[in-house]
């Protein structure tokens, strides 16, 4: 059974379709790499997994439990569900170890200690032991994006949605964060990244999804999607990225 | 290291000294403005022809020990008022704002009563809800009445409520949207995520126009005095009225500045701080 599955997923903004009938289908331990032109809708898409929008038409299942379903309570979704965005997004008023523990010790209800615990190991494992007690706005843009990462880690997610997690970033932090995503891949965590690094998601997907006009409109493993597309808008789009040398 | 075992350039060192004249020459010039301007307003005040009338009559030593007692216990009033007045009016104020962000048909009364409470008493002058809550209501006779004293710092804490429920509600709605879905994709519930992300960062950024309010609160205790209660202004207002001399009011006058002080200090060092922190990034 897949982890995910979107059907027909429909989404406008004052007139604008931005996803318009769009399906998707993600198996365990899969990483799914969405590409697609600004504004063709990935975030869209991403915010919608997570119910943070509101669907205008489709269905979205997690583990085949029907989640876009109203009587669901969307807290109890979420909490199965680690986002990280493209600009970190860190509580200032926290520190590092604060920001990780927040959930564990007020949605799941942990004692301070052990999520204190729990957290340093995770801070530990990614070389961010040191900066567990400094407030965000002390740590470089790739240390907060790690911080950002762990903190969706620390909930235990089924699934991982990452929406442009380096586009922020300075060029030489780009690495840092890239190598965690990869990692993560290795213990099999199940994700849908949203990406204009081609060549990582070329290394790291599985499968990758162009998004177009509202809908996926090419999908498949990377070599053949990158490779040797199919799809005319496909092509174009990849001929400008090739254009601006990001291929 | 190296910069400590640098030895500075002739030009760097030639510089050094000429910014250490210029300190020392704006220093010069700053006291010496200073002292002329004083001096010249020391000489204009006492030198008026009727100096010696307004120092009786305003500056009387004698007279102002006599009423220091009685100033003073007023004074205690509006101390204790303030204390009071400021804890509930900034508990209302919260209460209120957090009522008007939610979100849904449900609590469309409880949002429509909170924004018409904020309308209200932010238009109605504080002296008219004084006058209807400590002359109006007593004269209900109902059971259980609260002394006057009592419903004056209810007045107080309605208006200023409304006051700082806007302050509360512009920190919030200052807070970026990026931190709500932050906070909502990790599984908050929306109480949890204005608890523990969108409150504290909130009120940080409020503190300073919070702090602001309760300054003018502590010159506007001393209004329920109009009731009955005497506050440190009455007291010097009755000891006016025994010595026909007004020392009495310049004497409270001192002691409410005073009293701001602390107050005042401590709000420009929050607003430095809070300033320092959104240029800090
Ligand atoms: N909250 C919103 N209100 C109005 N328009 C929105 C909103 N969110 C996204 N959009 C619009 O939806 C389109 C898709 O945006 P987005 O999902 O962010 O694209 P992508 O992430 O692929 O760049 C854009 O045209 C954007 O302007
Ligand atoms: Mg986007």
């Amino acid at each position: 059974m897949p982890v995910l599955t979107c059907r027909g997923l429909r989404k406008e903004f004052g007139g604008h379709m931005v996803l318009d009938g769009l399906d998707l289908t993600v198996d365990e331990h899969q990483v799914v790499a969405l590409i697609g032109a600004s504004g063709s809708g990935k975030s869209t898409l991403l915010r919608c997994v997570n119910l943070l929008e509101e669907l205008d038409d489709g269905s979205i299942e997690l583990d085949g439990e029907e989640i876009s379903d109203p009587r669901v309570d969307p807290d109890l979704v979420r909490r199965r569900i680690g986002m990280v965005f493209q600009s970190y997004n860190l509580f200032p008023h926290l520190t590092v170890l604060e920001n990780i523990t927040l959930a564990p010790r007020r949605v799941h209800r942990r004692a301070r200690a052990e999520a204190d615990a729990q957290a340093r190991e995770l801070l530990d494992r990614v070389g961010l032991g040191a900066k567990a007690d400094a407030y965000p706005d002390r740590l470089s843009g790739g240390q907060q994006q790690r911080v950002a990462i762990v903190r969706a880690l620390a909930n235990s997610p089924r699934l991982m949605l990452l929406d442009e997690v380096t586009s922020a970033l300075d060029p030489e932090l780009v690495g840092e964060v890239l190598t965690m995503i990869r990692d993560l891949k290795a213990d099999g965590m199940t994700m849908v990244l949203a990406t204009h690094e081609m060549g990582f998601a070329r290394e790291v997907a599985d499968q990758v999804c162009f998004l177009d006009g509202g809908r996926v409109v090419e999908a498949g493993p990377p070599a053949q999607v990158l490779g040797e597309p199919t799809q005319p808008r496909t092509r174009q789009f990849l001929s400008r990225i090739i254009e601006a040398g990001r291929l | 290291m190296s910069l400590l075992e640098h030895t500075p350039s002739a030009a760097q060192l030639r510089r050094t000294a000429y910014r250490r004249r210029q300190t020392v020459r704006s220093v010069l010039v700053a006291a010496s403005s200073t002292a002329a301007l004083g001096t010249l307003l020391v000489l204009a005040v006492t030198g008026a022809p009727g100096w010696d009338r307004v120092r009786e009559s305003f500056l009387d030593p004698s007279i102002a020990r006599d009423a220091l007692p009685a100033v003073l216990a007023g004074l205690w009033l509006n101390v204790r008022l303030l204390v009071c007045c400021a804890a509930g009016a900034l508990l209302l104020g919260l209460l209120i704002a957090l009522l008007r962000t939610l979100r849904g048909p449900v609590f469309f009364p409880v949002r429509a009563l909170a924004a018409g409470y904020t309308y209200t008493f932010r238009g109605l002058p504080l002296i008219i809800v004084l006058y209807v809550l400590t002359l109006g209501v007593p004269g209900l006779r109902l059971q259980g009445m609260p002394p006057v004293l009592v419903l004056g710092g209810l007045a107080l804490v309605l208006t200023y409520g409304g006051y700082l429920a806007e302050v509360f509600r512009a920190g919030i709605e200052s807070i970026h949207p990026s931190q709500l879905a932050a906070a909502r994709s990790l599984g908050l519930t929306y109480r949890q995520t204005m608890r523990h992300v969108v409150l504290p960062q909130a009120v940080r950024r409020v503190a300073p126009p919070l702090l602001n309010d309760v300054v003018a609160l502590q010159k506007d205790v001393g209004l329920v005095s109009l009731a009955g209660p005497i506050d440190a202004v009455r007291a010097a207002q009755i000891a006016t009225a025994e010595t026909f001399n007004y020392t009495p009011y310049i004497l409270a006058g001192v002691l409410f500045v005073l009293l701001a002080i602390p107050l005042i200090a401590v709000t420009d060092w929050v607003t430095l701080r809070s300033a320092r922190r959104q240029s800090g990034g």
